[in-house]
C-alpha cells in the first residue's frame, strides 16, 4: 500500500508550499530506496526529515538536489512543476545543499570556495570582490562570521559548515537542504547552527533538516515528516508530536529511548591508571595526568567536548599511543611504551577495544565481515585449520553466529564491511570485541552515527557485559549517553579530569561547567 | 672558468630546459586537475616523430610542428578516455602509452624512410631557426650584460621564448581565472566542483588537452630545434625529468621554471666535462656526468627536496556519491 503524507497543514493548502514532491520512487537494482514518496513543505518552516540509517532520506534529497533522477513521481517548487536532472538545475530553482561529508577546497580560502562554480566572468578579480561584499552582508544578517581570507583547512569544522551555508546563500538559495548538520558539532556549535537556521527562516527561507537524532528534531523543526524503509510514514507538526512517538514511527516498533538498568554491584578494582601522559606527534602533551579506577561490574563514563584529551585516552590504553605513567589491569602493570605495547598484549591481558573511529582503526572498509570479525583474534585456536593453515569455514560459521546473536542486518558474513550500514559496522565491532568475554571493555563513541534501533541494542550489550561483573570504560561526546549508561562520570577538559560525578545526583548543567573547565572552585 | 664558457654554459642550459619546461607546464595542468600523467615522456617522443617526419615530408616547420602537437593530442586523448570515461588507473594508461609511443614512433620512422627508425635530417625551413633578437650587436659592447642579452637570450628558436612566456600565462590561467580556479579545485575536491554544478569531467579532459598541446611543443621542439630531425628514444626519459621538477617545483609554475632550468643546468654540464674539470680540480668520468640529471631526479623523488603534497584528488578517478 503506498503511503499518503498525512500533512497536518493541509487545511493550509491556500499557503504555498516552497517543495511539494508527489509520489516519488527510485530503485537501485531489486533495492527500492524511495517508494512512492509525497511531501510538502510549507514556505518559511523547518522542515524535519527523520528515519534511520538507510531509510531513503539522503536517497530523497539527493533526488531533489539532482543527484539522482526519480524512476517516477514530480516536483514542485513554489507551485511550479520543475525538473532537475543536475544540480545546476536544482541551484538554478533555489536549492542550496550542506552535505553532511562538506564539499570544500581544503587548500582554497572561504572566498574562492564561495564563489567556484558561480563565478562572474572569465577573470576572477571581479567575483572576488563582488563575493567579498555579499559575505560581509549575509554575515551580519545571519551570524554567519567567517574570515573570508582564511583557508579551509584552518577552520573548525562549525566554521567549515558555515562556509557551506554561505555557499548556498550566495547562490540565492531560498530552499537550503541539511543532511545530518550536527554529526560532526559539538553542543555549543549545534546550538549556534540551531540559530543560523531559525534566522533563516525568519528570513523567509525554507530549511529541510535530516538528521536521526530526535532532540534535534523537537529543538529545531517546526514540521516533521518520518520516514521508514523508503517510505514516507507520516508528517507531524512537532509541536503535537514527542520523541517517544517520533521513535515508535521510525523503528516500527515501541523503543525504550531510556536505557534500562539496574544498580551497579562494583567488584573489585580491575584497572587501575595513575598519572598517564600522551603526547602528540608534535610534542604537544594531550593528556596530562589523569588518574583513576575502574572495578569490576562498573561503568564509567568519560564526558568531555571532543578533542579534550578523551582520544589519547583510549589510544594509550589500548597500546596504540605511547604514553608515561602507570596503568595496572588485574594488578599487573601494563607496558605503556616499547614494542610490548600493543594491541595484541593488551588483549591477551583481557581488554577489549572498540575504538572511535570504526572505519579507520576498527574495520577494514574493503574486506568482508569474517575477515574483519577475525581481525586481532585471528590466531585463536578455533580459528586453525592446522599449524599452516587457518579455518576459513569456522570463521564465517562463527561469524554468522555471531551476526546473529548482534542482529547484523543483512547477516551475510561475505558481504564488505563497507557495505554495511554505520550501525551493522559497529554492531560487527563490538560483536567483535564483547564476544571474546574481555574483562575490560574501552568502547568510544559506541553509537556515533548509529541509528536509534542500533543505539538501544549496543547499549543493551554494554549494560550486559556490566552485569556480567566486567569492567567498562565508556567515551562519549553524547551527554546523554554518559548519563544514562554510566556508573560513574568523570568529566575531561584540557586533557585533565575536571572531577568525578554521579550520574543520580548530578545533571548536564553541573556536567557541562566542567565540560567547559569551570572546575567547583570557580563555579 | 672564464665568462665566456660560463655564457655557452647557461645557453646550453636555456636551450636544454625549454623541452623540460614544456612538459613540466604540461604535467602541471593535467595533474594540478587530478590526473597524474606519467605518459609526458609518450607524449613527446609522438610529438618528436610526427613533426620530423611531417616537417622532412612537407619542408615545413610549422606543419611539422602542427603535426607534433596532433601525435601528442591523440595519445592525451587516449589517456583522457582511460582514466576519466573509464576511470581506469593513470598510472597503468600512462606506462602502457609511453610503451606504444616506444614502439609504434620506430615504426613509422622505419616504415616511412627506412633509415633504423630515423627521420633524415632537416635543414632550412624544416628546422625552427635561431632568432637573433633586436639590438644585439648594438648592445654587445655593454660590459657583462651585453655578452649574457647576445650570447644567453638571444639567439634562440622560436619555441624557447614560448617556453619562457608560457610560464606567467600558466601562472595566470591558474590563479586569476575562472577556469584555473576549476582547475585546481579539480584536482583537490571534485565533489565540491560536482555540487557546485560544473562538469568534472570536462574539466579534466580540457586539463588533458592543455597538456597534450604543451608536450607536442615539447616533442617538435626536440626533434626540429634542439636537433635536426627525430631520432630513436630521442626524449632519453626527459618525460620522467620533467615530473620530478615538476614534484621539485610543487606543483607550481615559476618554481617549475626554475627547476627546470636546474636540470636543464645539469644536462648542459655534461656537455662540458673540460670545464666541469677545470672547476672542481678532480677529473670527473663523462658517464657520471651524463647521470646528473638522473641521479638528481632519484633524488628529488626520494623526498629531499622537502614534504611536497600533490593535489589531493590526484590519481584517483572521480565517482559520483550521494
Amino acid at each position: 500500500m503506498p503511503s499518503q503524507a498525512n500533512t497536518t497543514g493541509r487545511q493550509a493548502t491556500a499557503a504555498p508550499f516552497a517543495i511539494e514532491l508527489k509520489g516519488i520512487s527510485k530503485a537501485f537494482g531489486p533495492v527500492q530506496a524511495n517508494k512512492d514518496i509525497s511531501i510538502a513543505v510549507p514556505r518559511g518552516t523547518i522542515h524535519g526529515i527523520i528515519g534511520e540509517n538507510g531509510a531513503g532520506k539522503s536517497t530523497l534529497m539527493s533526488i531533489l538536489y539532482g543527484f539522482y533522477r526519480a524512476d517516477s513521481g514530480q516536483i514542485l517548487i513554489n507551485g511550479t512543476p520543475t525538473a532537475i536532472p543536475d544540480s545546476q538545475s536544482a541551484i538554478r530553482a533555489g536549492i542550496g545543499m550542506v552535505f553532511q561529508h562538506f564539499k570544500l577546497v581544503q587548500n582554497f580560502t572561504v572566498l574562492e570556495n564561495v564563489v567556484l562554480g558561480a563565478e562572474e566572468g572569465a577573470l576572477l578579480a571581479g567575483s572576488l570582490s563582488k563575493a567579498r561584499r555579499v559575505l560581509a552582508d549575509l554575515s551580519r544578517e545571519y551570524e554567519l562570521d567567517v574570515d573570508p581570507d582564511a583557508l579551509i583547512e584552518d577552520l573548525s569544522v562549525g566554521h567549515q559548515q558555515r562556509v557551506e551555508i554561505l555557499k548556498a546563500l550566495y547562490r540565492q538559495a531560498d530552499i537550503l537542504i541539511l543532511d545530518e548538520p550536527t554529526g560532526v558539532l559539538t553542543p555549543a556549535e549545534a546550538d549556534h547552527l540551531f540559530r543560523i537556521l531559525s534566522g533563516l527562516r525568519d528570513q523567509g527561507k525554507t530549511v529541510i533538516l535530516i538528521t536521526h537524532k530526535l532532540r534535534e528534531i523537537m529543538e529545531a523543526t517546526d514540521h516533521v515528516s518520518v520516514m521508514r524503509r523508503g517510505t514516507m510514514v507520516g508528517t507531524v507538526k512537532t509541536s503535537e508530536t514527542s520523541p517517544e512517538e517520533l521513535a515508535e514511527l521510525m523503528v516500527g516498533r515501541k523503543v525504550l529511548l531510556e536505557v534500562d538498568k539496574g544498580a551497579a554491584n562494583p567488584g573489585k578494582t580491575v584497572l587501575s591508571v595513575q598519572d598517564l601522559r600522551v603526547r602528540d606527534e608534535h610534542g604537544v602533551e594531550r593528556l596530562k595526568g589523569v588518574s583513576f579506577d575502574i572495578r569490576a561490574g562498573e561503568i564509567l563514563g568519560i564526558a568531555g567536548v571532543a578533542g579534550n584529551g578523551q582520544s589519547e585516552l583510549l589510544e594509550a590504553l589500548g597500546g596504540i599511543a605511547t604514553a608515561t605513567g602507570r596503568v595496572a589491569m588485574n594488578g599487573s602493570d601494563l607496558p605503556l611504551s616499547g614494542p610490548a605495547a600493543n594491541g595484541q598484549t593488551r588483549r591477551e591481558a583481557g581488554i577489549a577495544h572498540v575504538p572511535e573511529d570504526r572505519q579507520h582503526l576498527g574495520l577494514i572498509m574493503d574486506f568482508e565481515a569474517w575477515e574483519n570479525v577475525a581481525f586481532g583474534y585471528h590466531n585463536a585456536p578455533e580459528y586453525q585449520k592446522n599449524a599452516l593453515l587457518m579455518d576459513n569455514d569456522a570463521l564465517r560459521a562463527d561469524t554468522a553466529a555471531k551476526m546473529e546473536r548482534f542482529d547484523v542486518r543483512p547477516p551475510i558474513p561475505t558481504l564488505a564491511a563497507k557495505s554495511f550500514s554505520g550501525g551493522n559496522q559497529q554492531k560487527i565491532v563490538v560483536a567483535r570485541e564483547i564476544e571474546r568475554n574481555p574483562d575490560l571493555l574501552l568502547i568510544g563513541q559506541p553509537t556515533r552515527g548509529v541509528d536509534i534501533g542500533a543505539i538501544e541494542f549496543i547499549h543493551k550489550q554494554i549494560v550486559a557485559l556490566r552485569d556480567a561483573g566486567k569492567a567498562i570504560l565508556l567515551v562519549s561526546v553524547e551527554l546523554d549517553e554518559i548519563m544514562s549508561l554510566s556508573d560513574r562520570i568523570a568529566v575531561m577538559f584540557d586533557g585533565k579530569i575536571m572531577g568525578f560525578r554521579d550520574p543520580e545526583t548530578t545533571n548536564e548543567r553541573e556536567l557541562g561547567l566542567l565540560m567547559a573547565g569551570v572546575s567547583e572552585g570557580a563555579a | 672558468m672564464d665568462y665566456a664558457t660560463l655564457l655557452q654554459i647557461l645557453d646550453s642550459t636555456l636551450r636544454l630546459g625549454t623541452p623540460l619546461l614544456f612538459a613540466c607546464l604540461a604535467g602541471l595542468f593535467s595533474e594540478r586537475a587530478g590526473i597524474f600523467d606519467i605518459g609526458l615522456e609518450g607524449k613527446m617522443l609522438m610529438a618528436a616523430m610526427c613533426s620530423g617526419a611531417v616537417a622532412f615530408l612537407t619542408g615545413s616547420v610549422w606543419l611539422g610542428l602542427l603535426a607534433g602537437i596532433a601525435g601528442s593530442m591523440v595519445f592525451a586523448a587516449l589517456h583522457g578516455v582511460a582514466s576519466i570515461t573509464f576511470r581506469g588507473n593513470q598510472l597503468i594508461s600512462g606506462v602502457a602509452l609511453n610503451f606504444l609511443a616506444s614502439g609504434v614512433t620506430v615504426l613509422v620512422a622505419q616504415r616511412l624512410f627506412g633509415q633504423g627508425g630515423r627521420t633524415p635530417p632537416l635543414a632550412g625551413d624544416a628546422r625552427f631557426n635561431e632568432i637573433t633578437l633586436p639590438l644585439t650587436e648594438a648592445l654587445r659592447p655593454v660590459p657583462i650584460l651585453g655578452p649574457l642579452y647576445a650570447d644567453v637570450i638571444s639567439g634562440h628558436a622560436l619555441l624557447v621564448y614560448v617556453a619562457i612566456l608560457c610560464v606567467p600565462l600558466t601562472w595566470w590561467v591558474l590563479y586569476r581565472t575562472r577556469f584555473g580556479l576549476r582547475l585546481r579545485a579539480v584536482g583537490e575536491n571534485p565533489a565540491a566542483v560536482d555540487t557546485a554544478g560544473v562538469s568534472v569531467k570536462g574539466l579534466r579532459f580540457a586539463a588533458v588537452a592543455i597538456t597534450g598541446l604543451l608536450c607536442g611543443l615539447a616533442g617538435a621542439y626536440m626533434a626540429t630545434a634542439l636537433q635536426a630531425g627525430f631520432g630513436r628514444e630521442m626524449t632519453a626519459g626527459r618525460g620522467y625529468i620533467a615530473l620530478a621538477a615538476l614534484i621539485f617545483a610543487k606543483w607550481r609554475p615559476w618554481q617549475a621554471l626554475g627547476a627546470c632550468m636546474l636540470f636543464g643546468f645539469f644536462q648542459a654540464l655534461a656537455l662540458r666535462p673540460d670545464v666541469v674539470t677545470a672547476v672542481v680540480q678532480v677529473k670527473i668520468p663523462v658517464p657520471f656526468l651524463d647521470a646528473l640529471p638522473y641521479i638528481l631526479t632519484v633524488l628529488v623523488l626520494a623526498g629531499f627536496v622537502g614534504k611536497a603534497i600533490p593535489p589531493r584528488a590526484g590519481g584517483e578517478p572521480y565517482v559520483k556519491e550521494r
